[in-house]
């Protein structure tokens, strides 16, 4: 019996013989893994991308906001939180990291000429906890600064462009809805939000000055909570809602005036829509996979009765069947193999320069290669089977005789 | 002298009812070790048919075919095709050498299916090679070789497993007659030195004269088994 290295050699000499139809040949393969890599690898940096801005907004976040978006018809007034729900959630809810509560309002910041519109954000200082979000320069509110009410602020990326250009924005005082406070610290970058909002346009000044100087009252437009862990989420949801259902005497058989959202349904939702994409664009590419094949299985019909005498005299000389068929197979899974892995890297190639464009994360999973690569290889023993068995199961007679 | 090839009341038939033909009907041969055998006969004798049983590439329909002893007709495709590989060499008259293949390379290719290493292959090639004549031709390909030079190659090739028995249909049907004397020169001589029984099918008298011996075929049976004083 013949050596599977000694049938490598014979399939690599006889496809050596014939470059151009090998070439082109192995060129269905080349573009469906391609395909395959380059679309996979670009939905997984687009699911990336989207899972990045989502927790972005902060880790196992659930979201409190008074009203109910779910009632329909025009939104109804329904009274804002307390300081005292704060402490309530605090004291009452177990399973919490960090919470903070945040009064919202739209303001101007003024600094000399410039105004700019932006959001006033009141908060304590767990807020930068729970919205993970460190300073780049400067420092954050110190006990006395929150208690007493200075006015102080943090400002956002954006408000420095905006404002200060190129200067140093720390220790000058700005304008902010027309209340003057120095800057003490600024927040690194964050970039926009899952819905398009510019998060880095933002003025944080401690709650109390807010409330005082701003707001004018005590109100707390949303509370943002921080469960310990993503399992805890649903938990921690089910317990606040509970808590304020009492707290605001929601009365039987009325919907509660208030919503206690999870982000990670938000992050499923975006998720699951991702995963469905990649995959139709996956099966997509696996199709033109198939055509590859069938490629493939045509040139090797074509190749075995091109070469019938050949054949005739392998077998007349004393080759086995099974020897002529894993000639063949082996003609046909070198093609597939040799088409794969140019495709990865072809695919690789094109991803790369698609996140490029795309501004993506270039991700590569090594199970997709790997998986492309095993795939083309069963494509070339599929679609490699039926014309090496032709080859395998002639008369050699015949063979010899054909012409 | 032992018996090589033992054919006893051989038939082939071909199709069936209406349309059948009988190519052999009850063909008794035997040809010993060392004998050089001419197969006459007009084209559809069954001299053809009776090759392709004594090769082992076909099966008779009844009758029985001992090889140097052994029973073959009741052998499967690869039983056949491994005797083959070790005992039976082919020449055939269209050649039949690879295409865009050196001389070296065709002549190893029966050495490759009997899992010979690669310089030992090289070596035996080149020996058959310079049986035949060829030497410093080994790294020719086909269409660099004359009609004469490529079936010396396809007879090197048929030598270099060193066969018991070689096959030959119709080996100069192709050539000239100055090549076709060279070539039956040649098969006389491994007849004679190697000691290798050949088989040859062919049309012409000149080249049966090469022959120790001659059968002759007509409508599947055998005519005429003479043998010739050398």
């Amino acid at each position: 019996m013949i050596g599977a290295a000694a049938v490598l050699r014979m399939a690599l000499v006889e496809l050596g013989r014939n470059p151009m139809r090998s070439g082109l040949t192995t060129l269905g393969i080349v573009i469906g893994i391609a395909a395959v890599i380059a679309l996979v690898t670009l939905g997984q940096g687009a699911s990336a991308s989207i899972t990045n801005t989502i927790s972005g907004l902060g880790r196992n976040l659930v979201i409190v906001s008074p009203g109910n978006a779910r009632q329909g018809g025009p939104p109804q007034a329904a009274a804002p939180f307390k300081l005292g729900d704060l402490r309530a959630i605090e004291r009452e809810v177990s399973g919490i990291a960090a919470m903070a509560g945040v009064g919202i309002l739209a303001v101007n910041a003024v600094l000399g000429n410039a105004s700019y519109a932006t959001s006033a954000f009141g908060s304590e200082l767990s807020y930068l906890a729970v919205r993970e979000w460190p300073l780049s320069a400067g420092r954050v509110f110190d006990e006395g600064e929150m208690r007493s009410g200075k006015a102080v602020c943090i400002i956002g990326q954006t408000l420095v462009r905006e404002l200060f250009g190129a200067q140093d924005p720390l220790g000058v005082a700005i304008r902010v809805g027309g209340t003057s406070c120095q800057v003490i610290g600024v927040l690194s970058p964050k970039g926009q939000s899952i819905v398009g909002q510019d998060q880095d346009n933002v003025v944080l000044l401690p709650l109390t000055t807010f409330q005082r100087r701003l707001a004018g009252n005590t109100d707390i437009s949303t509370i943002m909570v921080s469960a310990a862990s993503p399992d805890l989420t649903t938990k921690v949801q089910e317990d606040i809602r509970s808590l304020l259902h009492e707290r605001r005497r929601v009365p039987p058989g009325k919907q509660d005036d208030f919503q206690v959202n999870d982000l990670s349904e938000i992050a499923t939702i975006v998720g699951g829509v991702t995963v469905i994409l990649t995959a139709l664009l996956g099966a997509i590419a696996a199709i033109s996979l198939l055509v590859g094949g069938i490629g493939i299985m045509n040139i090797m019909l074509v190749s075995v009765t091109e070469r019938t005498r050949e054949i005739g005299i392998r077998l007349a000389i004393g080759a086995l069947e099974r020897e002529v068929l894993a000639q063949f197979l082996a003609e046909a899974v070198l093609l597939s193999l040799i088409g794969g892995l140019i495709g990865v890297a072809l695919g690789l190639g094109l991803s790369y320069a698609g996140t490029r464009v795309l501004a993506l994360p270039f991700i590569v999973d090594p199970l997709v290669v790997a998986g492309a690569a095993l795939f083309s290889g069963l494509v070339g023993v599929g679609f490699g089977f039926f014309p090496a068995r032709r080859a395998a199961r002639m008369d050699p007679i015949e063979a010899l005789r054909h012409e | 002298m032992t018996t090589l090839i033992a054919l006893e009341h051989l038939r082939k038939v071909y199709g069936s009812g209406e349309t059948q033909v009988v190519a052999l009907d009850d063909i008794s041969l035997a040809i010993d070790h060392g004998e050089f055998v001419a197969v006459m006969g007009p084209s559809g004798s069954g001299k053809s048919t009776a090759m392709n049983i004594i090769g082992c590439l076909d099966t008779p329909t009844a009758g029985t075919y001992r090889f140097d002893g052994r029973e073959v007709t009741t052998l499967d495709r690869d039983a056949r095709a491994l005797l083959r590989r070790g005992q039976i060499g082919f020449v055939f008259q269209g050649f039949n050498l690879l295409k865009r293949t050196t001389a070296l390379e065709n002549v190893e290719l029966p050495l490759v299916y009997r899992g010979v290493a690669r310089a030992e292959r090289r070596r035996l090639a080149r020996d058959a090679l310079a049986k035949v004549g060829l030497e410093g031709r080994e790294g020719h390909s086909q269409a660099e070789l004359s009609g004469g030079q490529q079936q010396r190659v396809a007879i090197a090739r048929a030598i270099v497993t060193a066969p018991a028995l070689l096959l030959a249909d119709e080996p100069t049907g192709n050539l000239d007659s100055e090549r076709s004397r060279d070539i039956m020169t040649l098969l006389a001589g491994l007849n004679r030195d190697a000691g290798i029984t050949i088989v040859m099918v062919t049309h012409e008298p000149d080249m049966a004269a090469f022959a120790r011996r001659r059968v002759r075929f007509l409508d599947g049976r055998i005519l005429a088994d003479e043998r010739l004083a050398s």
